[in-house]
């Protein structure tokens, strides 16, 4: 019982953990990570597409990560290269994303709602086993500690957090500054490109708009979080433990499904008000100046 | 050893250097001078890297470096400490040092190592820091130390200081001076941007002038005196610190008409408090300034006293009146106007019309069931306007559009005028004359002292000491949030000042 | 009052919708047809005959509401991406007045009332980021973003629970106060949505515009959304700026619900509010956040919409939730690479540099 508890829960923390990842990679590096959600959906789209024509699953992850990427240095081409303001184009993306994928889904498959089956990792089975042998799964587990070695380990994890605090300083000692965002916003893409693979791959299909605001939830996570690689980890499982309780209990009809599902975004916002320990962004959130 | 020849440049309309250039020797320490607005920044950025000129070229040791980036000119040695701090205030000292030449052991930070290269640095040139703590809990000073040990940790044998003394008390300076002599002595070079002509004669070798964007003079320190350099800065004679007009000395009369301030404290996000037990008097028709390096309080006391900060213990009294619970709104009813230090961040909407921003603080009484009277906004404008000689004499013209002085002259129309609105009674100024230009001065200065001749008080608070001996009756100095001495115009001098600013005489 | 010059204000848009024109063509052929056929068909479906035009202007009175509450509170500085559950709750609270009601009561007198209802409760949801920033600084972009999901998920509990009528996902029908429809003066419209709460919208318009510009609470909330800092100074209390701003925003889309609710399908229905959010800040955007912008905007987009639903033949609907976010995505990034140029082939006055670029100049 425990166990398949603990199964659902890391099934559905996945595409949090990869896309969260993400938006930490973004955020600190001073982009607000609005566009999680459009990444993760464009990417969907690509792996099943990839995983359909090619045949093969790793095409589709491949091909995942490209549309996570090329969605995000579209993010990028906007909002460093023209400066412009990222909450707006951060909705636009997603916005854009929806109806390419629904444009597109007409296009190749003639659907308004979904693709046909596609290859995924795991044909059948859902407990531990079966998630075992899904490389994507342990991609997953380790894209936010891999995240979090990058930013404190590492000379470029160094330049991204004095990037997304205060740019001029960077700027002041060399530090290739529109670079860093660079790097920074297309790993966000490709991490939260591997979330939307990951979702494809597993459902076996495309349809219409499946991301359903987990890239929200993503970015909910690492707003709890306080962009800190392992507690935004924790609060991924925090949020996927909760849903499966949910489903779990279904029948049970303790907690209304609506109740549960507001869980992130209420915690969000407490995060946000600072009842406890108020979260404070990098002071270069959103500002991209020079 | 380092020559910029014709240097334009431009941001949009603003021409910063039209045609500056400099000639600094090797192993010398060389003051650029001009006042505020002269282009001295904007000529060592180009220097340093930070933006390319418009037109013109950059020799350093014979080599044509022009339009070379800040990469290639710390890789040069060629290094700059910045008048607003670049240091980025979540990361430790050692890191904001070694940010951008990290040293790796594989492909990951070494930080062992760093700590160790960056003590050493600290030890070897005396500038004390504590390295591991995060530079958000290091003081002014302190900062200032770890953005030279950032220029020296890359081997810069040229080193550019902008203003470096503008938050510094005296010791400070005098320390300042010692490690950059410690510098020259091993060969470095220093370029010093300053305006302050006392700085330039105590450690200076050589000195460029400039004025408007251009180079105006170049001379040998030795040869030269504070006189000659303030006219090629200016471009004609200039009164030097100037006394203030023979005036009664009033030893604070309290008669009742004008601003009393008790035990005043206010908080700061520091462990202290930014103003700790305040108090003093200003009587009608005295002017009262506040002498004191920045950062000691006086910007938290005005805003208290304005209204923009809270006041933890203490009052304010304004004719009498206790103003200490009430609204920004009912104090300027009641007579109390404010010039802020920052006209741009809180003096002006920049984007609104000169009517609109003549109006700003005294929106209430221009409306009439809720809607703006936008004929008496009209009227009131052209008036002071007229009165003021703002230019363009345009009402609706954004504020954006006019130059410095200018919009300072808005500000002021706007506190001291009155238009027929209200009058005011005792009026706040915070640099009145901070980024203006000279003629714009001398008109502000005869504003206030008409003023004081009116019979209003006046608290004038100015980093520029001589602005503040040449106006003020009395001379209040600011220490560490207290008030450490009150002097009579007539007898202060710098020299007698100076002590008090730096806490020395206790 | 020109604070901005005229190129300035209409270069950006007339951009936007070039681009938009350009990824347009670019996706009509690759579904492998013309351009041209398609944009006729378009302007044929909606402006061409009464129907069409009859569900613009019923799609631009939503759009209206929900531009004008994101502009009001931009014009703020405030970012209310809470439009679409601001919204949903002002319809919601009509339809439960509606079914509170007594049957057969004149739309004139009850009107008021579910105005006020509506208003209320999009203030109420649209008050809470408003005061969260005011009094913990929490940013109002994530505050939002998260009670949309919030007051939404509530709603559908409502509804589902309590509310619904058997087998569906909505209210019962109001019993009073249901507004004509254009086609009840106009037969030609008839069988299109379009209806008397137009004119609400219209009014609402110009009471925005005269609020802005003409009123002491218009000049102290704009000075709050340019310089925050000055406005404090000039005696504005800056937090409760914020949270009226965003209350009187979330009140202004709250009322759009009414749209729906009372003149459309006289109930309200899951769902009726999805995406009016996103293009009110398309449209707030592309109208530069002057009332009389939005209301040429909202038409724009509203066209788009149902332009859309008239080429679906031939091209996928689809491809306008495409060129909507290209709009957006070209105004938002054209806006400040227009401004850029401008500022920079403005010549340069001989005087010498002043505070305009505080950093440079020294």
């Amino acid at each position: 019982m425990i166990i398949a508890f603990l199964a659902q829960t890391l099934r559905i923390a996945m595409p949090y953990l990869f896309a969260s990842a993400g938006g930490v990679a973004s955020e600190r590096a001073g982009l607000i990570a609005l566009t999680l959600e459009g990444y993760m959906l464009m990417a969907a789209f690509c792996a099943a597409i990839g995983s359909y024509f090619a045949g093969s699953a790793w095409t589709g992850v491949f091909a995942g990560i490209a549309g996570g990427v090329a969605t995000a240095l579209l993010y990028g081409v906007c909002s460093i290269r023209y400066r412009a303001n990222q909450v707006v184009v951060g909705i636009a993306i997603n916005l854009l994303a929806i109806g390419l994928t629904r444009f597109f889904l007409r296009l190749t498959f003639d659907s308004s709602s979904n693709s046909p089956r596609v290859g995924g990792f795991i044909e059948t089975g859902t407990g531990f086993g079966a998630l075992a042998r899904n490389p994507l799964v342990w991609l997953g587990v380790l894209a936010l500690p891999a995240v979090g070695w990058l930013l404190y380990r590492t000379p470029f994890g160094l330049r991204v957090r004095a990037v997304g605090e205060h740019p001029e300083a960077a700027l002041s000692v060399g530090v290739p500054v529109q670079r860093v965002r660079w790097f920074a916003v297309a790993l966000s893409g490709a991490l939260a490109g591997l979330g939307g693979a990951y979702l494809a791959l597993d459902q076996h299909q495309f349809t219409d708009q499946m991301t359903a605001g987990r890239g929200f939830i993503a970015l909910a996570a690492t707003i709890f979080g306080r962009w800190d690689p392992p507690r935004v980890a924790l609060a991924c499982v925090l949020f996927a433990a909760a849903e499966t309780l949910q489903i779990q209990l279904q029948g049970a009809q303790l907690v209304p499904s609506q109740f549960v599902e507001m869980i992130p975004y209420v915690l969000t916002i407490i995060a946000l008000a600072g009842v406890v320990a108020r979260a404070v962004p990098p002071a270069a959130l959103g500002k991209v100046n020079e | 050893m380092i020559r910029l020849t014709d240097i334009h440049k431009s941001f949009g309309p603003v021409r910063a250097n039209r045609g500056a250039s400099l000639d600094v020797a090797a192993g010398e320490i060389h003051a650029l001078v001009g006042e505020n607005g002269a282009g001295k920044s904007t000529l060592m950025r180009i220097l340093s890297g930070m933006f390319p000129s418009d037109s013109g070229t950059i020799e350093v040791n014979s080599k044509d470096v022009t339009g070379w980036h800040t990469a290639d000119a710390i890789r040069a040695g060629v290094g700059m400490v910045h008048q607003h701090f670049m240091l980025v205030p979540t990361l430790t000292v050692t890191e904001n040092v070694t940010l951008g030449a990290e040293l790796t052991r594989g492909i990951q930070l070494d930080r062992a190592r760093a700590h160790r290269d960056v003590q050493a640095l600290v030890d070897r040139t005396g500038l004390k820091v504590p390295v591991e703590q995060r530079v958000s809990e290091l003081t002014v000073g302190e900062a200032q130390r770890v953005e030279i040990l950032k220029t020296l940790y890359r081997g810069a044998r040229v080193l550019i200081l902008d203003e470096p003394t503008a938050v510094l008390s005296p010791p400070e300076v005098n320390e300042l001076w010692r490690v950059l002599r410690r510098l020259r002595e091993e060969g470095g070079t220093i370029v010093l941007i300053t305006h302050k002509l006392d700085e330039v004669m105590a450690i200076s070798d050589t000195i460029t002038a400039m004025r408007q964007g251009q180079t105006v003079g170049r001379l040998e320190t030795s040869r030269t005196s504070p006189a000659e350099i303030a006219r090629l800065m200016v471009g004609r004679d200039v009164q030097l610190a100037g006394r203030a007009e023979g005036k009664a000395v009033s030893v604070g009369s309290r008669n009742g008409s004008g601003l009393d301030v008790r035990e005043l404290t206010v908080a700061s996000s520091r462990r202290k408090n930014a103003v700790d037990q305040v108090s003093f008097s200003i009587a009608a028709g005295e002017i009262l300034g506040i002498a004191g390096v920045e950062g000691n309080g006086q910007t938290e006391l005005i805003e208290a006293i304005a209204g923009l900060r809270p006041i933890s213990s203490g009052s304010v009294l304004l004719a009498g009146r206790d103003i200490t619970r009430v609204s920004v709104r009912q104090r300027g009813d009641l007579g109390l106007s404010h010039i802020p230090e920052d006209r741009h961040e809180r003096g002006l909407v920049l984007e609104y019309s000169v009517a609109d921003n003549l109006i700003l603080g005294q929106q209430h009484r221009f409306t009439k069931h809720w809607t703006l009277d936008q004929r008496r906004i009209a009227s009131h404008a052209e008036g002071l306007i007229r009165q003021y000689d703002v230019r363009p004499s345009d009402p609706a013209l954004p504020a954006r559009a006019l130059s410095g002085g200018n919009q300072q002259k808005i500000v002021i129309a706007r506190e001291m005028g009155g238009g027929g609105v209200r009058e005011f009674q005792v009026l706040l100024a915070a640099q009145p004359t901070r980024g203006v230009d000279v003629g714009a001065i001398e008109f502000i200065h005869a504003q206030l002292r008409a003023a004081r001749a009116a019979g209003k008080a006046i608290l004038l608070v100015s980093a520029d000491l001589n602005e503040v001996l040449a106006l003020s009756d009395r001379i209040a100095v600011m220490y560490g949030g207290k008030i450490v001495t009150v002097m009579s115009g007539s007898e202060a001098t710098a020299e007698k000042l100076g002590p008090h600013m730096t806490g020395a005489a206790a | 009052m020109k604070t901005l010059k005229l190129e300035e204000a209409l270069l950006p848009p007339v951009v936007a919708l070039l681009i938009a024109l350009v990824v347009g063509d670019l996706l009509i052929l690759s579904f492998g047809q013309s351009p041209a056929a398609v944009y006729r068909m378009l302007l044929e479906g909606t402006w061409g005959n009464a129907y069409g035009l009859g569900q613009v202007l019923y799609k631009a009175t939503t759009l209206t509401f929900t531009g004008l509450s994101v502009a009001l509170a931009l014009r703020a500085g405030l970012f209310n991406i809470g439009a679409e559950s601001q919204l949903a709750a002002g319809g919601f609270a009509a339809a439960l007045v509606g079914l509170a009601l007594p049957a057969g009561l004149p739309a004139l007198l009850v009107l008021p009332l579910y105005v006020a209802a509506a208003g209320a409760a999009g203030g109420l949801v649209g008050v809470v980021p408003g005061a969260l920033k005011a009094r913990f600084g929490a940013h109002e972009v994530i505050t939002t973003i998260m009670l949309n999901f919030i007051v939404l998920a509530l709603l559908n509990y409502l509804i589902s629970t309590r509310f619904k009528v058997h087998d569906t996902l909505h209210t019962a029908e109001i019993k009073s106060g249901a507004v004509p429809r254009l086609a009840d003066f106009a037969s030609a419209f008839h069988g299109s949505a379009a209806n008397v709460v137009l004119v609400l919208a219209l009014i609402v318009v110009a009471l925005s515009w005269w609020f802005l510009f003409r009123t002491r609470g218009g000049f102290e909330l704009r000075a709050v959304g340019l310089q925050p800092h000055a406005a404090e100074y000039a005696g504005v209390h800056v937090g409760r700026v914020w949270w009226t701003s965003m209350a009187l925003a979330g009140a202004i889309a709250g009322i759009g619900g009414l749209n729906y609710v009372l003149g459309y399908k006289r109930y309200y229905e899951e769902g009726f509010s999805a995406g009016a959010g996103f293009l009110g800040i398309a449209v707030a955007l592309v109208g530069r956040s002057h009332p009389a912008g939005i209301v040429i905007a909202a038409i724009l987009f509203a066209t788009l919409s149902q332009g859309g639903l008239a080429v679906n033949a031939l091209v996928p609907k689809q491809m306008v939730d495409v060129l909507q976010a290209v709009v957006i995505i070209s105004m938002a990034t054209a806006v400040p690479e227009i401004r850029r140029a401008l500022l920079a082939l403005r010549p340069a006055p001989s005087v010498k540099a002043t505070a305009a670029t505080g950093e440079a100049a020294t």
